[in-house]
């Protein structure tokens, strides 16, 4: 359920910001997420920003993935 | 694509299912609760890799398909009001209710217009002034937020011709639900996660205290779920159930404030009517009383039928994971996309549209 | 009488066959289309024909009339050009009807005629008749076209959705998705701004020059609504065979596919106007797809399948993962979701 997609954040206007994924633009608005900035990812749930996506805890996602493939071919 | 190709890489994929099939020593049921992880799981072919040890049983956590009949007869009866004009989220179009849909209403010349968001919806309000724009508010917490915001809105720009139906529902409520209906013996859920990322993790953390039931809150991308499972094998093999984060990218265990805060203001906890499950206290929204100026159910009085269930429909077992599409008399034979019985089928996430749609060979 | 302009709105009277009727053909919709049969203004156009004859009719409905990439104008042409080339048919003649809602401005009535010129110029066809009227606001969407086509299918041309073999190829000509997403973005209630324009295109060259390569070519057919799956489910069952595909080889825009992901639609489903699926047999494959790849249409063609003997009637796909997944046909309409 709640199709949410990560999009970028172009550039902000107070309660709404012009979003962008693979060249597709939209205003949004973001007063759910009051502190996105641009240059920053969030999810869009039916023209809304809900979440400011965490670059870092998506590294560190990906990272475990790889470690956790690893470990398969130890075996 | 950023942050979702990443989560698509096919040998990472592949080497997680291998693990998860090392690690998976004992047959484990597991619940996808979100209809969102059924049809990612479907059309990426997932359930077909998982090795038969981990069986992935669809929930109830499709909002098109736990909205009662008498509620989608209530949108109907609204449809036909004069002067109104509806705005629904594309989801709502084809479910039929007790006699009709709101699609057929539509070819009956009611006023109905399928948006993307509630700012259309406000926009649409802003352009027809003498009209009644009401908005059909389906959705989980994911959802109500965005539904808040457009009457907060709506009432800071002095918009007067702009209502909701509240149609919200919440999930952890409807999870304690199922798990005291003891119909199912689950080992592990899926956690929904985009609505996690506006409720947080904690809200779940009586499922494996109360009942010894593992919880990872997952993304939708195929590496998100793979990891969810081996995360959910993992709690289960070590006989440790707990909640845990997944999808820590987007979830945080407190949620996002602010949309809570939005949400407080212009909604109250209530009972909800859940289709195949009845009303459940405390698992929907109503509209405070402060905003009731913008609660259709308050502003229009409406008729209704009698409530009629479709004879033979069995979505009601189906949302609650007791029995599956092909256990249904009607599926494929009478019910199909085209002619939908019930909502399981209608909605593209819903369990025998995906089962339809997505069989796997 | 006085200067028509472009604003100027088209009434009931222009359709009544009165002199304003006769003043809007005949400034505004006459002279870009001209050609000898279309001047004798005749009730019908005359002429001869001999041969395998191919004959199609549609009527182009869409809504806006006007969206990135095209306009209904040139849907007009290009759709019944691409029914009589995927037919194997050489295009030669079109009729061409509107049916105007009253309020339609003179102005977007000639850059409608114009598209429709410019399409007919490209496709090398021509006008040969014709038809205005004029409804009620509220009968019509706008402008309703609706154009039917003839052409000649050479003599050892044997093209049917029914001649699908087993080991047969599946070529598709280019990207799918575009033409259905340019749309939907315009709509009231969905706008995007999309880096994406229709496909829209006559492929009667295209279709010309692949059987230049090999006139071996057994099911042609443009996937148009309902998207690529539909056409594909289509073909399975009339040829009473299996098809199956692979989920990596169909090219998508990042633009098709990221307004996919935005609005909650599998690329599959989308309507394609400029895009033809072609299924060979498989020793002339490489070379059908080396003549298309030179083609302005066809530079990103590809094999995306084959037809085999399993699941007949059935479309398999095999998912990046490597699982196989059933591709049905589009039921109902293709509508946005938020789950």
């Amino acid at each position: 359920m709640c199709l949410a997609v990560p999009v970028k954040v172009v550039s902000i206007e107070g309660n709404e910001a012009e979003v962008e994924i693979g060249g597709v633009r939209r205003r949004v608005s973001i007063v759910l997420t009051p502190e996105a900035r641009v240059g920053d990812y969030v999810l869009l749930h039916t023209g809304y920003a809900i979440n400011v996506i965490n670059e870092a805890e998506a590294q560190e996602t990906l990272k475990i993935l790889e470690e956790m493939a690893s470990l398969d071919e130890i075996h | 694509m950023k942050f979702i190709d990443e989560f698509r890489d096919v040998e990472l994929a592949k080497k997680l299912v291998n693990r998860i099939k090392q690690l998976s020593t004992r047959p484990t049921r597991l619940m996808e609760f979100c209809g969102g992880h059924t049809v990612s799981i479907m059309r990426s072919g997932l359930r077909q890799l998982l090795p038969p040890t981990a069986q992935m049983l669809s929930g109830p956590g499709c909002p098109v398909c736990v909205t009662a009949n008498a509620d989608i007869d209530k949108a109907i009866a609204l449809a036909s009001l004069p002067d109104v004009i509806i705005t629904t989220f594309g989801d709502m179009m084809k479910v039929p209710g007790s006699y009709s849909s709101l699609q057929q209403a539509r070819a009956a010349e009611a006023d109905i217009r399928i948006v993307y968001s509630t700012q259309d919806a406000l926009q649409i309000a802003r352009d027809n002034p003498t009209q009644s724009v009401i908005f059909i508010g389906i959705g989980f917490e994911t959802t109500a937020p965005t539904i808040a915001a457009s009457v907060l809105q709506a009432e800071n720009e002095g918009i007067k011709n702009y209502y909701v139906l509240c149609l919200s529902k919440l999930c952890p409520p409807i999870m304690k639900a199922l798990l005291d209906l003891g119909e199912l013996k689950l080992d592990g859920i899926v956690c929904p996660g985009h609505v996690s990322a506006i409720i947080g993790s904690r809200p779940y953390e009586f499922i494996p205290r109360d009942y010894g039931v593992a919880c990872v809150v997952s993304g939708f991308e195929p590496l998100d779920i793979l990891l969810s499972v081996e995360m959910l094998v993992e709690q289960i093999e070590s006989g440790k159930p707990k909640v845990e984060i997944a999808y820590r990218r987007s979830v945080k265990p407190e949620g996002n404030k602010t949309a809570l805060e939005v949400m407080d203001r212009v909604f109250e906890v209530n009972s909800a009517d859940w289709r195949g499950i009845g009303v459940v206290p405390a698992s929907g929204l109503k509209i405070r009383n402060k905003f009731e100026r913008f609660d259709a159910e308050q502003a229009f009085s409406i008729t209704l039928e009698p409530v009629r269930e479709a004879k033979g429909c069995i979505c009601g077992d189906i949302l609650r994971g007791v029995k599956t599409p092909n256990d249904c008399k009607l599926f494929r034979k009478v019910c199909s996309p085209e002619h939908p019985v019930g909502p399981c089928m209608v909605s593209s996430e819903g369990s025998c549209a995906a089962y339809y749609q997505y069989e796997t060979v | 009488m006085g200067l028509i302009m472009n604003d100027e709105t088209i009434l009931l009277a222009h359709g009544s066959g009165s002199r304003l009727s006769h003043d809007l053909i005949e400034k505004n919709v006459l002279p870009p289309l001209n050609n000898p049969l279309l001047a004798k203004l005749d009730d019908s156009a005359v002429f001869d024909l001999s041969g395998r004859l191919a004959f199609t009719t549609d009527s182009y409905v869409v809504s806006p009339i006007f969206f990135p990439g095209g306009d209904i104008g040139k849907l007009a042409v290009c759709g019944t050009v691409n029914d009589l080339s995927m037919s194997g048919a050489a295009p030669l003649y079109l009729s061409l009807s509107f049916i105007i809602e009253e309020g339609l401005t003179i102005g977007e009535l000639k850059k409608v005629v114009g598209s429709i010129k410019a399409a007919a110029e490209e496709a090398g066809v021509n006008i040969v008749t014709g038809d205005t009227k004029v409804v009620n606001r509220g009968s019509a969407d706008k402008l309703f076209i609706n154009t039917s086509g003839i052409g000649i299918i050479p003599e050892d041309i044997d093209i049917s959705g029914a001649n699908a073999k087993v080991g047969d190829k599946i070529i598709l000509s280019g990207t799918i998705g575009d033409h259905g997403i340019a749309v939907m973005s315009q709509r009231e209630g969905l706008k995007f701004s999309v880096p994406v324009q229709s496909d829209c295109a006559p492929l009667n060259k295209l279709v010309s020059q692949m059987l230049e390569a090999s006139s071996k070519i057994n099911c042609l057919r443009d996937p148009t609504r309902g998207g690529l799956a539909t056409t594909l489910n289509e073909f399975a069952r009339q040829s009473g065979v299996g098809i199956r595909i692979e989920e990596e080889k169909i090219p998508v825009r990042d633009g098709v596919r990221a307004a996919c992901e935005l609005l909650g639609f599998d690329p599959l489903y989308v309507a394609n106007e400029g895009k033809l699926v072609a299924i060979v047999a498989p020793n002339n494959a490489g070379k059908i797809l080396a003549k298309m790849k030179r083609n302005k249409y066809g530079t990103e063609a590809a094999i995306i399948g084959e037809v085999t003997d399993e699941h007949k009637g059935k479309v398999i796909l095999k998912t990046r993962l490597g699982a196989s997944r059933i591709v049905d046909m589009l039921s109902g309409e293709l509508l946005p979701r938020i789950c």
